[in-house]
């Protein structure tokens, strides 16, 4: 027993010993932890819902544009249709990353923007009439990117475009599939935006386990996901060739309407950012973040500031995004090495994100539950 | 000295301790083949995947389809057959060999306790594990003893004791001790544990528990083998298996640790297990008692204990490989394997590929999503053997497809422990070329860092 009492009080001492001495070198300790609640309640009430909300009245006018264009389909209400599609597909560059709940559920970002839009299954649809939207196989035949070929991409000019509405021999044709493709964004949409405020928000702000299927883990990964494979890689890796043998010029975002595929990207850039930051959808306040997050965790690690070095990174990203012209197709086939210069920015945030905050957050990248050791 | 040995060899001990731990090991393994299939994981890691990372010299060691269902069947059963001790021999060989198939299939899914089952499997090969409280002892008198050597049991207990003590001389590094990582990263993350939430945010819990690891691990051994802090050693196991399955994904594997332990008990604590499980099952003990010889278990041949020293001396040497590899071990992980370090480092990585044709200098990044599993890519992207294993598949499969001159680089970047992420592959370096073998691999970039310590 001797032996015993020994090794609990070395054991003891050693504790002891170890543990003051840590608070002597940290006196600024943390002393309470980091509220993750309050986090889900940010990101859920100032940004996600503010985002879905402003995105969904958008959708709104798209549909009602679109109704008015088919009823009167002129020059002029062609012009009036494009500018709130164009609103439209710049919003939803703010909720796109969200993909949990519904959204996750209806495949939200694959039914809404899928490019490049397949030209020739549209017109086969059109022709013979049948299709059906929730089909996997559908998803590059609706959306934005299928509006951008109906408002931009059906012939040169105006005035031929709204031929194919008016003078075409099957413009009822055209104008039902316009009239379905604006439809089925505002009701997905609608749907979304009625989850979160009808119960899905009080699920989310309260989900708040360590585990995979919580809700900070869980959109952690969505967030990365969408802004590895989405945006980095959709926006400009694919059309920069990136990941072909040849550059994909026409794999830009609204490729037919042409010089908004830079504004595009830089929305999304900025929402990304502003996410990471906490920032409100509306601007005018910040609140826990990813960033207060890291920075909460630092106070434990002593470890380099990685919430700076990643907004350090974003302002690179965002001042090389700035200098590629306003057609990303163009820029891709004037002077390509921009695009690449951008996608190495953009690469080096990937990093930032997918290893080394996902480190500190101690989140799993994956969902397989295996066991480790 | 050899006179000593040969008596030492000659001691004899009740048996009934290695009939429960036959048992209990059993009744275990056959839990976590249940478990294992029950969870899904069958399909999820050894079908579904289009690729496995294979150990170096068993590349022919694959999952074979959905007959692979099949091996975890054979795995089961024998596990069976071991707990009831029925056709013990026969049933201890066929687990070993299936288990250990089963974990050489894909080296994503290494963990040191697969590893510590394989080797106390093979151990018990050689093991009289059956002569007591056994189906073969009950069918067959002859077969049943209530004496064995005694060094049957201490080789378990070595085994056990190399386990922990290895596992606590590699906490000895600047890291584990003197930043208290990987666990100042583990343990905040736990923030929604019930009571111990708040706690696992403090600072010094985190020096607590990777100190107190540290000595558990070192000490635990001796704890046990000495008779006075016996008990206090095992409720000390209790605790800290119970604990690392609280804050950590180990599966079945503090259990096995915690029932593994009883072997350092005395005979008659033994005996009353036995009695209770006969109760249980309506055996009848004194008939049990009574069949089982009082003569000694006798090993025939003298082949047993060669290749059991030859065992141990590997056991004992294998985990200080990594001395003859220049570099950080953490980083480059040569030698890290096999070697008892458990839950000892955090890692994150990013590895991506590019495939360039070096005549044309045309070139294209690779979708990893396209071939690997998350839960692969995750293990591919952090050490060094799996990704010059997948670019020599990425390689192949380009070639194939009728890419010319396929040359394979990899851009990658590693975190170690909470430091920020660094380059971690030569990008320079065209993998094709390089072949995997025990010799250093110097196209892993330096880790700008030391950690100190075993």
């Amino acid at each position: 027993m001797k032996h015993l009492k020994l090794g609990v009080l070395l054991l003891l001492v050693a504790a002891s010993i170890i543990a003051c001495s840590s608070d002597n070198e940290s006196p600024q300790e943390a002393t309470d932890t980091f509220d993750r609640s309050a986090m889900l309640v940010n990101w859920a009430d100032n940004i996600i819902i503010p985002a879905y909300d402003s995105f969904n009245t958008k959708a709104i006018s798209l549909n009602a544009k679109t109704v008015e264009f088919n009823a009167n389909p002129t020059e002029a209400n062609l012009q009036a249709l494009r500018s709130v599609w164009k609103d439209a597909y710049i919003s939803f560059q703010n909720v796109s990353m969200f993909e949990i709940g519904k959204a996750e559920e209806l495949r939200f970002r694959n039914r809404l923007n899928v490019y490049p839009a397949n030209a020739a299954q549209i017109e086969s649809f059109i022709d013979s009439g049948l299709y059906d939207f929730s089909l996997p196989s559908t998803i590059d035949k609706q959306g934005f990117p299928a509006l951008d070929y109906m408002l931009n991409g059906l012939a040169e000019t105006d005035a031929e475009i709204v031929a194919f509405y008016t003078t075409n021999s099957n413009a009822e044709g055209y104008k039902n599939y316009l009239q379905t493709l604006s439809e089925t964004i505002s009701s997905l949409s609608n749907e979304v935006l009625t989850s979160w405020t009808g119960g899905y928000r009080d699920a989310f702000v309260a989900n708040t386990s360590s585990s995979a299927s919580g809700a900070v883990d869980k959109l952690t990964n969505d967030y990365i996901f969408y802004f590895e494979k989405a945006l980095r890689a959709g926006k400009v890796g694919i059309p920069a060739g990136v990941f072909s043998t040849g550059t994909l010029p026409q794999n830009v975002e609204a490729f037919y309407k042409k010089d908004i595929s830079k504004e595009l990207l830089l929305e999304a850039i900025d929402a990304s950012r502003d996410f990471f930051n906490g920032k409100s959808f509306d601007g005018n306040s910040t609140g826990q973040s990813f960033k207060t997050y890291l920075d909460y965790l630092n106070t434990i690690k002593n470890g380099e500031n990685l919430s700076a070095l990643i907004n350090n990174q974003f302002e690179v990203a965002k001042t090389k995004a700035n200098e590629l012209n306003g057609n990303l197709a163009q820029q891709v086939e004037t002077d390509n090495s921009k695009m690449l210069a951008t996608y190495d920015e953009l690469q080096r945030i990937v990093i930032l994100l997918k290893v080394d905050m996902i480190q500190a957050l101690d989140v799993s990248i994956d969902y397989v539950d295996a066991d480790g050791d | 000295m050899s006179k000593s040995i040969s008596n030492y060899l000659n001691r004899t001990t009740q048996a009934a301790p290695l009939a429960v731990f036959r048992v209990l090991f059993g009744f275990m393994m056959f839990l976590s083949i249940v478990r294992f299939w029950a969870n899904g994981w069958i399909e999820k890691l050894y079908i579904q995947p289009k690729f496995f990372f294979s150990y170096y010299g068993f590349e022919w060691v694959k999952p074979i389809g959905d007959y692979t269902y099949l091996i975890f069947l054979i795995c089961g059963i024998a596990s069976l057959f071991v707990a009831l001790g029925y056709k013990y021999r026969l049933a201890i060989i066929i687990f070993f060999l299936s288990f250990t198939y089963i974990e050489l299939m894909d080296k994503s899914t290494y963990l040191n306790h697969y590893y510590f089952i394989s080797c106390v499997g093979f151990l018990m090969i050689f093991l009289p594990a059956n002569a007591y409280f056994s189906v073969d002892a009950f069918k067959n008198p002859s077969k049943a003893f209530r004496e064995i050597p005694k060094w049957t049991i201490d080789s378990i207990k070595l085994m056990l004791g190399i386990v922990y003590f290895y596992a606590g001389l590699a906490k000895l590094n600047s890291d584990w001790l003197f930043k208290a990582m990987p666990l100042k990263i583990w343990l905040p993350s736990k923030y929604d544990l019930p009571f111990l939430g708040d706690l696992m945010q403090q600072q010094w819990l985190h020096y607590v528990f990777s100190w107190s690891g540290a000595a558990y691990d070192l000490a635990i051994p001796f704890l046990l083998l000495y008779k006075p802090t016996r008990w206090f050693a095992f409720a000390l196991v209790v605790v800290f298996h119970v604990l690392t399955r609280v804050l950590f994904p180990i599966g079945m594997f503090p259990f096995i640790m915690i029932v593994s332990s009883l072997i350092f008990f005395e005979a008659g604590f033994h005996q009353r297990i036995i009695r209770f499980i006969s109760k249980l099952l309506r055996i009848d003990y004194s008939k049990m008692v009574a069949i089982s010889q009082m003569k000694t278990y006798r090993f025939k041949r003298n082949l047993v204990l060669p290749i059991l020293a030859l065992f141990f001396v590997i056991q004992l040497l294998f985990p200080w490989r990594y001395l003859a590899y220049p570099n950080e071990l953490f980083w480059t992980e040569e030698g890290y394997r096999f070697s008892w370090r458990v839950m000892l480092m955090e890692k994150a990585g990013y590895a991506q590929f590019k495939i360039k044709n070096t005549e044309t200098g045309e070139q294209f990044l690779v979708d990893n999503t396209d071939f690997l599993t998350p839960f692969q890519e995750k293990q591919m992207s952090t050490q060094p053997d799996f990704i010059l294993q997948y670019a020599h598949y990425l390689g192949d499969h380009f070639a194939s497809q009728g890419h010319k001159n396929v040359a394979v680089y990899a851009e990658s970047y590693v975190a170690l422990n909470g430091r920020l992420s660094q380059p971690y592959i030569n990008p320079n370096v065209d993998l094709m070329k390089e072949k995997e073998s025990f010799r250093r691999k110097d196209w892993i970039l330096p880790f700008n860092n030391t950690i100190k310590g075993f």
